[in-house]
């Protein structure tokens, strides 16, 4: 944490319907990625390519035992999956938890973009065409590659982008688990990604983005610190502002939002 | 709360925070261990199995016989793996076989020249698999739906365009019984639905389910059952095989 210098005041960050939605997207997006891996370890798809790659990696199938496991776990594949993380075998229970938590995950994401529309608070999270090119800038600020640019509002251009990008994801995930969940009755809709094959290809890689997303989140989070993640769970972060006569300063920028 | 420093006002509100955020962890990690434990119902917890009946029901509202599922031309036909040895263990004589209807009129059993009457559908279809896999196939058959109109349930007067002339539900089962699906009569009628003989231009194999299967582009393969036996009209859900217990498959399994 940085010393404190000036009158430490509190700033509403987070208004209390983000926070829940927040908090309650956490555990039903992991139910919907762990049953999802239930249902994709059900069976190898064999060697499907798309692109001239296979459609689904073989590392994600049986990925290598790492060295510094004990011998007694059991890492022997069971039939061409690993049994290690107990995944295989299990679809009809993938299917049920899947096709249950994905009410959770479809009504809590649609009322939070509802959330984002009405209150106006839109305007912190949708990039403006500008932002692509300053969020590069931040990434590079972020990797110490580049001097760190002034930032002002309450996010950077570089969460902008992520933040939006994160809800289209959402939304192709949705989309694609549709195309795949009624091929029949939504053809149109698995047409439109390419396919029965291609809609899981969709479906699959948008996942790993998703937890791409996550890690990033979760790193640039711990690094941003423990007042920064106070504000998702307060709702305020404390600020330290010089004590003035005049207007009040802006806010410091040193520190990282996330 | 006026008199209180903005530290001290952060540090009530995190305390705050962190009693919620316990108390939603108590409560998320008992919905999941409950969840987790409650009383199976043909192999499947309660809960999911009343989840997966709303899903069904909600599937009622949009499912319609005028969405087919995409065909594809004959070229891109393939070869589908074997799966599921279930009923097909013994040898079948093909040239015996009759097709056993109950709740027909009695004692029908309809022989593969006689189906071969019915219109003759080429139909090219994608076969999903549940377990994730899927192959273009050339299926060659007769529509379920004229098999019905031919063939009716006993004392009703049907028209297969109107649901609620015909009995809800059509069971069916290989000859020893070892593999049946139930399947609901809106997705028996589709015009997609049909009662194949031959898989890619030839006779079906043994393997591919010979004599006469099922194929319904509107299910998993699960529901694709081969070397039909027996075809039940049923008012009541027939039993399958996948839905049972100790499987826990959805009954509905509809795409």
């Amino acid at each position: 944490m940085k010393k404190a210098t000036g009158e430490a005041v509190l700033v509403k960050k987070h208004p209390l319907a983000i926070r829940w939605f927040h908090w309650i997207n956490f555990p039903v997006l992991t139910i919907m990625v762990w049953s999802g891996l239930l249902i994709f370890w059900a069976n190898r798809n064999g060697p499907i390519t798309r692109f001239g790659q296979p459609m689904f990696p073989d590392w994600f199938f049986a990925p290598p035992a790492p060295k510094w496991l004990p011998a007694w776990f059991p890492t022997d594949i069971a039939h061409h999956e690993r049994v290690i993380y107990s995944l295989t075998g299990r679809l009809a229970e993938g299917m049920a938890w899947h096709f249950t938590f994905m009410w959770f995950f479809a009504l809590n994401g649609l009322a939070y973009v509802l959330y984002l529309m009405f209150s106006g608070e839109w305007r912190v999270i949708v990039p403006k065409l500008a932002s692509f090119k300053k969020a590069l800038l931040v990434a590079l600020s972020d990797l110490h590659l580049v001097p760190a640019a002034k930032e002002d509002g309450k996010y950077n251009d570089a969460q902008k982008v992520a933040y939006t990008g994160v809800i289209l994801l959402g939304l192709v995930m949705l989309l694609s688990g549709f195309a795949i969940y009624k091929p029949t009755q939504a053809f149109w809709l698995t047409g439109l990604f390419g396919g029965y094959v291609m809609a899981r290809w969709f479906h699959f890689w948008t996942t790993m983005l998703l937890c791409a997303f996550f890690l990033v989140h979760v790193a640039q989070v711990a690094r941003a610190g423990w007042n920064n993640f106070r504000g998702m769970v307060t709702g305020y972060a404390l600020e330290y502002r010089e004590r003035k006569a005049e207007p009040p300063a802006p806010p410091e920028p040193a520190e990282e939002a996330a | 709360m006026s008199d209180w420093t903005p530290e001290e006002q952060i540090r009530r509100l995190s305390r705050r925070g962190l009693l919620w955020g316990a108390g939603a962890a108590v409560v998320a990690y008992g919905t999941l261990h409950w969840l987790d434990n409650s009383a199976t119902e043909d192999g499947m917890g309660w809960p999911f199995k009343r989840v997966l009946g709303l899903n069904e029901k909600l599937a009622g509202l949009y499912l319609s016989n005028r969405s087919h599922a995409q065909e594809f031309p004959a070229g891109d036909a393939r070869e589908p793996k074997v799966n599921g040895p279930y009923g097909l263990e013994s040898e079948i004589d093909v040239a015996n076989w009759r097709l056993q209807v109950v709740g027909a009129a009695e004692g029908l059993a309809v022989t593969l020249a006689e189906l071969q009457a019915l219109p003759v559908v080429d139909m090219v279809t994608e076969l999903r698999c549940i377990e994730g896999w899927s192959c273009v196939v050339h299926w060659t058959g007769c529509r379920l739906r004229d098999f019905v109109a031919k063939y009716p349930p006993k004392d009703r007067k049907i028209d297969v365009e109107r649901l609620e002339t015909l009995p809800p539900y059509i069971g069916m089962a290989t000859p020893d019984g070892e593999y049946f699906v139930g399947l609901d009569m809106a997705s028996a009628v589709h015009p997609q639905t049909l009662l194949c003989w031959a898989m890619n231009g030839e006779p079906l194999t043994q393997g591919h389910g010979a004599p006469l299967r099922l194929v319904i582009p509107a299910k998993y393969g699960v529901k694709n059952i081969k070397r039909i036996g027996t075809i039940t009209y049923a008012t009541e859900r027939p039993k399958d095989f996948w839905a049972s217990d100790p499987e826990g498959y959805d009954w509905f399994a509809g795409l």
